[in-house]
């Protein structure tokens, strides 16, 4: 098993709508499986901080945003698709 | 929450747009805006965004879903929109291009965006809001019912704040397709509002159109219309201006004297006047002599010329003796190339138009109109010219425009190509007329509306001093110009002074025959006084002889002593008599 690095997310959520909800609990799943206490997770709510919103240029929601490792990478959608994901974080050869 | 009524609307500020749809977009609604790339629709937008911040007080913000907002407005920058200027408060540009290497993984939805754009609304008190090119946003929506779901639900947000907005689409190729085949056909029938925009090629010569295909509860143009991106934005052509244009009574001078008492006074203030012939019978110098009147009475001037430059123009003219030069210094008559101006008919007119209103002019010469018509643009000419008619009317431009007649059309199959001729006030025929080995050009009024005018041809000529008008002869039935006339007109006067010499002579000799008359019936007076006396004389001669004959009777009697009474009373009656 190599050294995989410290993911840093930030999710942007619309409320309790029902695809932020799905993608919360696909994120927060997938972490804990795979890159449990190696990764830290922020959320943002855009209908609570819609000025966030608008300087981040999230426009559709959900959105996660991977900060680290580089590069930063966007994934809209409830984040459904494991593997498409785990392949979009260069952790392939983790998947299922 | 109050639903705008849909009499209310917002107002365009595009030429041509708000008089086709009664005042602009529904208040308070949403508006399609739907047309192939470049066809214009991110002009037309930002157009409707800055007059509603500028003349409105309605703030707006434009949602870039294709393209960066710092490249739109370096793109309008030319426009004059004040666009840097109303970026700080009454205009907000949302860059939400998505990013190329978006991943998309499961649903989403546009609860972001709206966060967002309900953030800044408020903000900025925004009255107007415009998406372009929607069509990328829903490129990214996974199907159908995804992509119906966030339009209605980005409908539903626009309605509840009373947003007046514009949503801007691209057609693909099967434009002339149903709506409902569009990807974004749903949003025909959910829209109060949409627009086409067309752009097509004709004979390599761009034509753009705007269609409104619906406007809920309003009466449209339903025409296709010809519009034209000019110098300060969209500029839509109308078929027929709306403004009635007074009618004047006030006479501007044609510039020939003689060509104005044939009009009977001259061109009407604000008449249109069509001037047809073939090359080079001197179209251009009779409109050149227009200019020069009209900037002699100090009025601004415009002559537009497609076939030579504004130099060839005023050189060619001094050669008749048309001073234009000194006008041109002065700047009251400009002198536009017209031949630099390329592009459709619509685009030369709109380009004329800003010219005239640049320039301030009140007369307008357009040498030829007929350049209209070249390639590609057959099938508007004939609307542009009429419009063009339509608008120096409206506006109390008098405009001259000559018209090239092809030599196999000729007057007798009627008229100029763009049949301005139906249209025109004034219409002045110049011909040639070859005779004797040589060509003269002549000149006729076709017509003039409500002026009594001349039937009369005249032969027009052209010399150093000027532009003249002369009298042609008739001789057995065939009409006599140039050297003809000339030689007419010589033999004419030359019998004048045969004549008048005659007359004198004749007056001489009858004077003698007078004195001599004269001095006959003196001396016949003279004899009949003679003979009066001379008879005179001889009465009383004979009377005295009578007496002394009748007294040498009396005296003999008396002698003799007898009839003394007798002899008295004859004696009486004799002296009474004498």
């Amino acid at each position: 098993m190599s050294r995989v690095p410290k993911f840093k997310f930030r999710l942007y959520v619309a409320g309790n709508t029902e695809n932020s909800l799905q993608a919360l609990s696909n994120l927060t799943a997938l972490c804990e499986k795979h890159l449990a206490n190696r990764y830290e997770l922020e959320l943002v709510d855009v209908f609570r901080d819609p000025g966030r919103a608008l300087t981040d240029r999230i426009f559709m929601t959900p959105t996660l945003v991977k900060l680290t490792p580089a590069p930063i990478q966007q994934i809209v959608g409830t984040l459904a698709q494991t593997s498409a994901l785990m392949q979009a974080f260069g952790l392939g050869n983790l998947a299922i | 929450m109050t639903v705008a009524g849909l009499s209310a609307k917002s107002i365009t500020g595009i030429a041509g747009f708000d008089e086709i749809t009664g005042g602009g977009l529904p208040q308070g609604r949403t508006t399609l805006l739907v047309g192939g790339p470049g066809s214009g629709k991110t002009i037309f937008s930002v157009q409707f965004l800055a007059h509603g911040a500028t003349a409105c007080n309605e703030p707006g913000i434009f949602v870039a879903f294709e393209e960066a907002p710092k490249r739109i407005v370096a793109n309008l920058r030319s426009f004059g929109w004040g666009l840097d200027e109303l970026q700080r408060k009454k205009l907000y540009f949302m860059d939400a291009q998505p990013m190329p290497d978006l991943i998309q993984s499961g649903n989403f939805d546009l609860g972001g965006l709206l966060a967002a754009l309900e953030a800044k609304a408020k903000e900025m008190g925004a009255r107007r809001i415009v998406f372009d090119a929607m069509d990328v946003l829903l490129a990214l929506l996974p199907d159908e019912a995804t992509r119906k779901r966030e339009m209605h639900r980005l409908h539903q947000w626009l309605l509840d704040h009373e947003l007046t907005a514009l949503i801007t689409a691209k057609a693909g190729e099967g434009e002339a397709g149903s709506p409902a085949e569009q990807p974004f056909g749903f949003m025909q029938f959910m829209v109060d509002c949409s627009v086409i925009l067309n752009h097509r090629m004709n004979i390599s010569v761009s034509q753009r159109n705007l269609r409104v295909l619906k406007y809920r509860g309003c009466s449209f143009n339903e025409d296709e219309s010809p519009f034209v991106i000019g110098k300060n934005g969209f500029d839509v052509a109308l078929a027929h201006s709306r403004a009635d244009s007074k009618v004047s009574f006030e006479r501007v001078s044609s510039g020939v004297k003689r060509l104005d008492t044939m009009l009977g006074g001259g061109y009407y203030r604000g008449a249109s006047v069509l001037i047809t012939g073939f090359p080079g019978t001197a179209k251009t110098t009779l409109s050149g002599t227009f200019a020069e009147a009209a900037c002699r009475r100090g009025e601004r001037t415009m002559f537009v010329s497609f076939d030579s430059d504004g130099s060839e123009v005023i050189r060619n003219l001094t050669s008749v003796g048309i001073q234009l030069a000194r006008f041109v210094k002065s700047g009251i008559l400009r002198m536009v190339s017209a031949r630099t101006i390329t592009g459709s008919a619509e685009t030369l007119l709109v380009r004329i138009k800003s010219l005239v209103k640049e320039h301030d002019a009140r007369c307008l010469v357009i040498d030829p109109v007929s350049a209209l018509s070249k390639a590609g643009n057959e099938l508007t000419a004939h609307a542009v010219a009429e419009r063009l008619i339509d608008w120096s009317k409206s506006t109390g431009i008098t405009l001259v425009c000559t018209s090239l007649l092809d030599e196999v059309s000729g007057p007798s199959t009627n008229a100029s190509p763009l049949q301005v001729s139906t249209m025109a006030d004034t219409w002045i025929h110049l011909n040639y007329l070859v005779q004797a080995g040589e060509r003269n050009r002549g000149m006729s009024i076709i017509k003039s509306r409500g002026t009594s005018h001349s039937n009369q041809v005249r032969e027009l000529i052209l010399s150093d001093d000027g532009v003249t008008l002369a009298d042609i002869y008739t001789a057995d039935g065939e009409v006599l110009m140039g050297t003809l006339r000339w030689q007419k007109e010589s033999a004419e006067r030359f019998a004048n002074e045969v004549a008048e010499v005659a007359g004198k002579l004749k007056r001489v000799s009858l004077d003698a025959e007078e004195a001599v008359l004269e001095v006959r019936a003196k001396s016949l007076k003279t004899e009949l006084i003679a003979k009066q006396v001379e008879k005179a004389l001889l009465v009383r001669t004979t009377a005295s002889r009578k007496r002394e004959l009748s007294g040498g009777r009396s005296r003999i009697r008396e002698l003799r002593g007898a009839d003394v009474a007798k002899a008295v009373r004859k004696r009486s009656g004799h002296e009474s008599s004498s």
